[in-house]
């Protein structure tokens, strides 16, 4: 916990790093300075893009403690403004999710390799990004923590899949490797209570370590204080879930 | 990204975006998340022109019953256009 007597520095920074496919795809590095250890963690953006409030979250998690990197999923459709770039995905259909997966993979390793990191990488995200961390954290080796908030189409009926989307999030459950958080608003319809619980049910069948916490008086995107969906009660509650979560999984200290 | 309704159609015409006129080539219409409309999800229009990059975009985001009332104006525009022989030139 921070106080004021405190020494506290934060580098941030864009850098670049090999995605899927090894293409070269840009990311918001945020690390707290000095020699470490830190744990690590990747964002996985939503669906508006790679906005400022995920620039704004990478910091955050920074000044709590985190080499914090979020790599711009949308890198492939071009460069403007993010609204513009995200206008251009939600056209297309959204981003493929193998290579959704691979950028995230990408981004895990690129902590893994630098001096700093303590040894744990989790992974943190929010609407279509909670839907592609939990894809990674199912099918990619080395997170040791995922944060799901609120992802939509985990569960997914069979003529919702596509090329884009062959397989449904859920359907991956039983390779989940690591503990995960899911927060979610009980007036939210993607993902709907209803989805919730399968999701929960389908965690609890292959005996995964899981902790949901579902929000009453809430919708989607509850933590988004630009949007009208902002929640401050449950919102100040779930980032305190998220980072006693956190601190648990990926501290040194904890481990 | 979350209800991944979308549809384009080509159209023809100028829109004006953040950098004055441009051609346009297309209209993408969701109903999904908006940007700034103050809903979960809203009836989303981009006019574009992506031979131009992702920059070249007027869009609005309208709540289902503006959406509707919309379609039924422009509608209504068209047939007194034609009613009054204005379409003939086309």
């Amino acid at each position: 916990m921070y106080t004021t007597d405190q020494y506290e520095g934060i580098l941030a920074e864009t850098v670049t790093l090999p995605g899927a496919n090894g293409d070269w795809i840009n990311a918001f590095f945020a690390r707290p300075l000095g020699k470490g250890p830190f744990p690590g963690l990747v964002l996985a953006h939503h669906m508006p893009g790679w906005d400022e409030w995920y620039r704004e979250t990478t910091f955050k998690f920074a000044l709590h403690g985190y080499a914090t990197i979020t790599p711009n999923l949308y890198f492939r459709a071009g460069h403007g403004t993010p609204e513009d770039v995200a206008a251009k995905v939600r056209a297309d259909g959204g981003v493929p999710d193998d290579q959704a997966v691979g950028d995230l993979a990408g981004a895990m390793q690129y902590l893994r390799s630098l001096p700093f990191i303590n040894g744990k990488v989790g992974i943190f995200g929010t609407c279509s990004g909670g839907r592609h961390a939990y894809l990674a954290a199912c099918r990619v080796p080395g997170f040791d923590a995922i944060v799901d908030c609120w992802g939509g189409n985990v569960v997914m009926p069979p003529e919702a899949l596509n090329e884009k989307r062959p397989v449904a999030p859920i359907d991956y459950t039983k390779d989940l490797s690591c503990p995960i958080l899911g927060l979610f608003g009980n007036d939210d319809t993607s993902p709907s209570p209803e989805q919730v619980n399968q999701h929960e049910a389908e965690l609890k069948k292959y005996g995964k370590d899981y902790e949901f916490h579902r929000y009453d008086g809430a919708g989607h995107g509850f933590f988004y204080y630009i949007y009208k969906a902002y929640r401050h009660e449950q919102a100040m509650d779930g980032w305190k879930k998220v980072f006693a979560f956190l601190e648990k999984h990926l501290s040194s200290r904890a481990n | 990204m979350c209800t991944m309704i979308v549809e384009k159609v080509k159209i023809e015409g100028s829109g004006k975006g953040a950098s004055g006129w441009f051609k346009l080539e297309g209209a993408n219409v969701s109903y999904d998340h908006p940007f700034d409309a103050p809903y979960e999800h809203a009836l989303n229009i981009d006019f574009v022109n992506e031979s131009l990059g992702p920059s070249a975009r007027v869009a609005v985001e309208l709540s289902e019953s503006a959406a509707r009332a919309l379609v039924q104006t422009i509608l209504n525009v068209l047939e007194q256009a034609e009613a009054g022989g204005h379409l003939a030139h086309r």
